[in-house]
Order: C-alpha cells, then sequence, then structure tokens
C-alpha cells in the first residue's frame, strides 16, 4: 500500500476544496501544521469540481487550486471535472 | 464577417491538444537533428514526442492568468510586511540567519534554474516538453525575484544579506549548492531534467519547501512563508511534470532504463548532499520547531520516495543507490553540519550558536539515539570555553570533499564515530570524497570533477585574496584576506550570534534593553 498525499496553504479559499476531498474519499486523513493542510490518503485520492461547487455556490475551475497547492505525490490526472491522484495505475 | 463565436467552449484536453500538437511541425529546410542538435548524444531513445504530455494540462492563458492572481496575492503580503516593520515579528533574531543562508544559498539556484529550463526549453524536439520546460523557466525567474524582494526588507536592518550574489561565486560553503546545478546545467537535457524535475523536484524539495517553509510560519515570518508557498505552488507543478518525464523516458525505449538509473543513483545523492544545509536549518536555526529533519526524511523521503521507487520498479527501476545510507545517516546529518558551521563560524556569512537548554531537550526526544550520547557532550564543552571567555573557533581550513564539496565531516555509516575517507586517483593526482556515492560519481566522470572549484584548494593556492594583497608579509592573516575578497564585512556578518549587531539591534528595536528613552 502506497499514500498519496495533497497539501495546501490554511486559508479561506482552500477551506471548501478541503472539505469536498474529506468528503468525497473516506479514506483521507488531514494534518493541519503552521500554514499549511495536508491530506494522505491511500493508494488514490480525487478532487471533484462538483463538490466544490455545492459548496462555494458558484462555478469553479479546477485549475484554481493551484493558486493555493503546497505540493502533491502520485500520478496526476486532470480534466474539466475532476482532479485525481493515484499509484495504481 | 463569417466569423462565429464559438458556441461550445473548447475542454481542457482539447485546448491543451490544441497548444501542443497543433502548434508544432516537423521542420523540412533544416534535419530535425540539426534544429535540435543536443538530443542524441546522450544515448536516449525518444521515439514519439507527442506521449509526453503534462498532466494539469496547462495553456498559456490559464498560465499568465493563475500566475498572475498568485504574484498579487504574494506582494499585497510582502508590501503589508515591509509597512507593518514585519521583520520584528519573528520568533527571535536567530531565525533570521536561515534566510541569509536561504539569500545566499538557495536564491541564486532558482536564479540558475531559470536558464537551465529556458536552455532545455529550446533545445527538446517535443512541443509539450519544451512549452512545460519554458513555463517552467518563467515560474523560477519569479522565484528568485521574489526571494530577493521578501528577503531585501530584511537587509534594511541586518547583516549577512548584502552581497549574496558575490558571495555564491566564491564563499566556501556555498559552492555546494553552486556546484550540484552547475553540474546539471553542464550535463545534456535529458540528464538535466532528469536531475532537476525529478531527482531534486519531485524526490527533494518537499524537504526544504515544506516543513521549513511551515516553520517560517511558526516563527512568525509571514513574508517568507508566502513566498515559499507561492513558489510551492509552482513546485507542484514542477514535481508532477518530473514524475511525467522520467515516466516517459522510460517508457519510450528499454535502452533508456540503465542510463536513467545512472542518474537517479547520482543526482539523488547530489541532492540529498545539499539538503544537509536544510537539515541544520529545521534542528538548529529555527527557534521555534515544527519537526525535526529526521521526521521529514521520513515522511518526505523515506514514506514518499518509497512510494514513488515501488511505482517504478515495474520499468526496471530500483531505489537510489544512496537510499540505505541516507536513512542510517538521519540520526547524525544535521548535529554534525551544525557542529561544522558552529567551528567555522568566523568564516561563515551567517551567525551560528549552541542550542539552548531547551532546545537540547528537544533535540534528545527527537534523536534518542545519538544526541545524547554523540552530540550534546560537544555542545555543551564548546557552551563552557564561550562561557571562559573562550568560544571556540578553528582556524584551518577543511579538506572538502570533490564531487558534493562539502567539508570532510561525515562519518562512517557504521561507525559515527569515525569520519569516512574514500578516494581516487587519477592522472597522477588524488582526489578525496566523503563517500562511497560521492566517489562512485567522480569516478565515472572524472574528467568532468577534476575541473571542480574547490574553494579550500583555491584559497591555498592563492586565488581567493584581493589584488595587491601580499601573504609574504609578516603577521599577514589569510582568514581575514579571504574575509575581504569575499566582501564580508567582518565582525557584523560572522562569530557567534551572542554579541551581534544583529542581537544588539532586535532587542533594542523591541525596546528590550534596559532604560530606553
Ligand atoms: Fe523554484
Ligand atoms: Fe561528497
Amino acid at each position: 500500500m502506497s499514500k498519496v498525499f495533497i497539501a495546501f496553504q490554511a486559508n479561506e479559499d482552500s477551506r471548501p476544496v478541503i472539505e469536498a476531498i474529506l468528503e468525497d474519499n473516506p479514506d483521507a486523513v488531514s494534518t493541519t501544521s503552521p500554514a499549511m493542510v495536508k491530506i494522505d490518503c491511500k493508494d488514490r485520492l480525487v478532487i471533484r469540481r462538483e463538490s466544490i461547487e455545492s459548496r462555494i455556490g458558484r462555478s469553479f475551475d479546477l485549475q484554481e487550486i493551484q493558486l493555493n497547492l503546497i505540493t502533491l505525490t502520485g500520478h496526476l490526472d486532470e480534466d474539466d471535472d475532476q482532479l485525481t491522484l493515484s499509484w495504481k495505475r | 464577417m463569417d466569423m462565429e463565436a464559438s458556441k461550445k467552449k473548447l475542454g481542457l484536453k482539447e485546448r491543451y491538444n490544441h497548444l501542443t500538437r497543433g502548434l508544432g511541425w516537423e521542420t523540412t529546410y533544416q534535419p530535425m537533428e540539426k534544429v535540435f542538435p543536443y538530443t542524441r548524444y546522450e544515448g536516449i531513445k525518444i521515439h514519439d514526442w507527442d506521449k509526453w504530455e503534462d498532466p494539469f494540462r496547462l495553456t498559456m492563458d490559464a498560465y499568465w492568468k493563475y500566475q498572475g492572481e498568485k504574484e498579487k496575492k504574494l506582494y499585497a503580503i510582502i508590501d503589508a510586511f515591509a509597512q507593518n516593520n514585519g521583520h520584528l515579528g519573528v520568533s527571535d533574531a536567530r531565525y533570521i540567519n536561515t534566510l541569509k543562508l536561504f539569500i545566499q544559498g538557495v536564491s541564486p539556484l532558482e536564479y540558475m534554474a531559470h536558464r537551465g529550463f529556458a536552455h532545455v526549453g529550446r533545445q527538446f524536439d517535443g512541443v509539450s516538453a519544451r512549452i512545460a520546460c519554458q513555463m517552467q523557466s518563467v515560474d523560477e525567474l519569479r522565484h528568485a525575484q521574489t526571494q530577493m524582494h521578501t528577503v531585501s526588507n530584511y537587509n534594511k536592518y541586518y547583516n549577512g544579506m548584502h552581497s549574496w550574489r558575490h558571495w555564491h561565486d566564491r564563499v566556501w560553503y556555498l559552492s555546494v549548492p553552486k556546484s550540484f546545478f552547475d553540474d546539471a546545467m553542464s550535463a545534456g537535457p535529458f540528464e538535466f531534467v532528469v536531475a532537476i524535475s525529478f531527482a531534486f523536484e519531485y524526490v527533494l524539495t518537499n524537504l526544504l519547501f515544506v516543513p521549513f517553509m511551515s516553520g517560517a510560519a511558526y516563527n512568525g515570518d509571514m513574508a517568507t512563508v508566502t513566498f515559499g508557498f507561492s513558489a510551492q505552488s509552482d513546485e507542484s507543478r514542477h514535481m508532477t511534470l518530473g514524475l511525467e518525464i522520467i515516466k516517459f523516458i522510460l517508457e519510450q525505449d528499454p535502452g533508456n532504463v540503465p542510463i536513467v538509473q545512472r542518474w537517479l543513483d547520482k543526482w539523488f545523492w547530489r541532492g540529498y548532499k545539499v539538503l544537509t544545509l536544510v537539515s541544520m536549518m529545521m534542528d538548529y536555526m529555527l527557534p521555534k520547531k515544527v519537526m525535526s529533519w529526521k521526521e521529514a526524511w521520513e515522511i518526505y523521503g523515506e514514506q514518499n520516495g518509497g512510494a514513488l521507487f515501488n511505482d517504478l520498479a515495474r520499468y526496471g527501476i530500483r531505489k537510489p543507490k544512496g537510499w540505505e545510507q541516507a536513512s542510517i545517516e538521519k540520526d547524525h546529518l544535521s548535529h554534525q553540519a551544525w557542529s561544522t558551521f558552529y567551528n567555522y563560524g568566523a568564516a561563515a556569512l551567517f551567525h551560528t550558536w549552541t542550542p539552548t537548554d531547551g532546545e537540547k531537550d528537544w533535540l534528545s526526544a527527537k534523536y534518542p539515539d545519538t544526541f545524547d550520547k554523540l552530540y550534546r557532550p560537544r555542545f555543551e564543552h564548546w557552551e563552557q570555553q564561550a562561557k571562559e571567555g573562550k568560544r571556540f573557533y578553528n582556524g584551518t581550513l577543511p579538506m572538502l570533499c570533490t564531487t558534493c564539496q562539502i567539508p570532510m565531516f561525515f562519518t562512517e555509516p557504521t561507525d559515527p564515530t569515525k569520519i569516512c575517507y574514500r578516494e581516487s586517483d587519477y592522472k597522477g593526482d588524488k582526489y578525496h570524497f566523503c563517500s562511497d556515492h560521492c566517489k562512485d560519481i567522480f569516478d565515472y566522470e572524472p574528467e568532468k570533477y577534476v575541473q571542480s572549484w574547490l574553494p579550500v584548494h583555491q584559497i591555498y593556492q592563492g586565488n581567493c585574496f584581493n589584488p595587491g594583497v601580499d601573504p609574504t608579509v609578516p603577521g599577514f592573516d589569510p582568514l581575514r584576506a579571504v574575509l575581504d575578497y569575499y566582501h564580508t564585512n567582518f565582525g557584523r556578518d560572522n562569530f557567534d550570534f551572542e554579541g551581534s549587531e544583529d542581537q544588539k539591534n532586535f532587542a533594542r528595536w523591541h525596546g528590550d534593553d534596559a532604560g530606553g528613552a
């Protein structure tokens, strides 16, 4: 088993993104350190545009997450609707 | 007009395909090998450049838009920091020494990365590879600039930051990061991207930018954490690309695998050695600590790197050769490094100190197997000497490893009480190394490394004195002459933190000294 992770700056823009990730990925675990939140998940983690939009009440371009992204690991695949990190291909 | 606004917006994948597939062509006036002359001599075989893809599928419009937003956010904070005397908000003036090391050692590498990616961004045959490298080149320029702007606010008040560009090419410990990048820049384009995008960005930069920047926040440095995380948001793209690059090269031809493996062995070790400086920043230089070097290595090195190399095993790639040794050294690295800088504190352009009692206890807790036994007594001894007015400064010069250029202070992997020495003979000369892995790197390309500009050798050869200086006059002080050549403000940039101008000013500006006006 391998873990993937993604970390964001701890701020208001990131909050709905983090909430969406934690809800959409039941195995995801978040850890807070000064100024950052890191989310670990085994094998695979998905970020869904719709889950974020339902929280912020406006349309959201998934590329916006780059503004507050700190780091990530795993193979990444991104399209208009979701961003996936995984070790299994 | 028969031009009609398109009814449906193109999707991300379509937009990216138009940019990277639609805009390239096979040259006809000149053969492709002449237009892209550097991508064949390293032995890497590429059959289909279209297989290279940026997983973020970033197009130019999105790139400028998001980078612009990042800049606006960052500069709003840098301005607020300057307007509100943010430098006085840091935990303790010792913290500022991490920024000195950062601007001296790291920011010049950002600029070199900008140049390196501009170079390979021209040289790769594939359009998507060129675009990704050009974006990264602009990112790296931004990193260099934002770091200079942030640190310039500290330079107005503190020593050790005024001539960093001059120092980067001359000062003994700065040849460690400098030679790392020069080594990559003087390799071919494929080795460069494996070295920088993969081995450095993907495997190692988390250790510099993530826990250290979180530490900057914890120590109250709003400006540094912001440039750090702003840069790191680009780094996540670079890291993703680094992984993509390695997969692409490995998938293109089975003959590429052994070449890449050798580069991974080399560049993992080269990068890890540069991180020696980061280990002591985390364990000794941050007054308020977020996590130890050892913990950071376990999370970002062992765990994350382990997952990565498990995944690459399907291509026939194994963990880099130095992997086990790096794990053994995690209990020792920061202590040995900081001890060395403490020794050479007269010749370092930042301040050094012995850890406080509370910090020593933190180190004992984080390093239960090694700190009390091997390193605490050393610091207590130096502390005692300093109390007696005999602060120890080593006045001699250390032997350097020819490959990583770090003073030979690392111990044998099997015996932490014995310094590790390795050597090779080449064309009648003897070369010295800190480790088996640095020796291996030299032995494979001796013609490259015999050209190394080793600061200590250069000093002994008389190449590091100002013009007109006569080393034969009675009472000649070589250390002082070298520091003049470095443009050091002697007595202000160097020596112990205790008694330094930085310490006094920080206390005075806080109104900590008795009396007041
Ligand atoms: Fe950078
Ligand atoms: Fe070395």
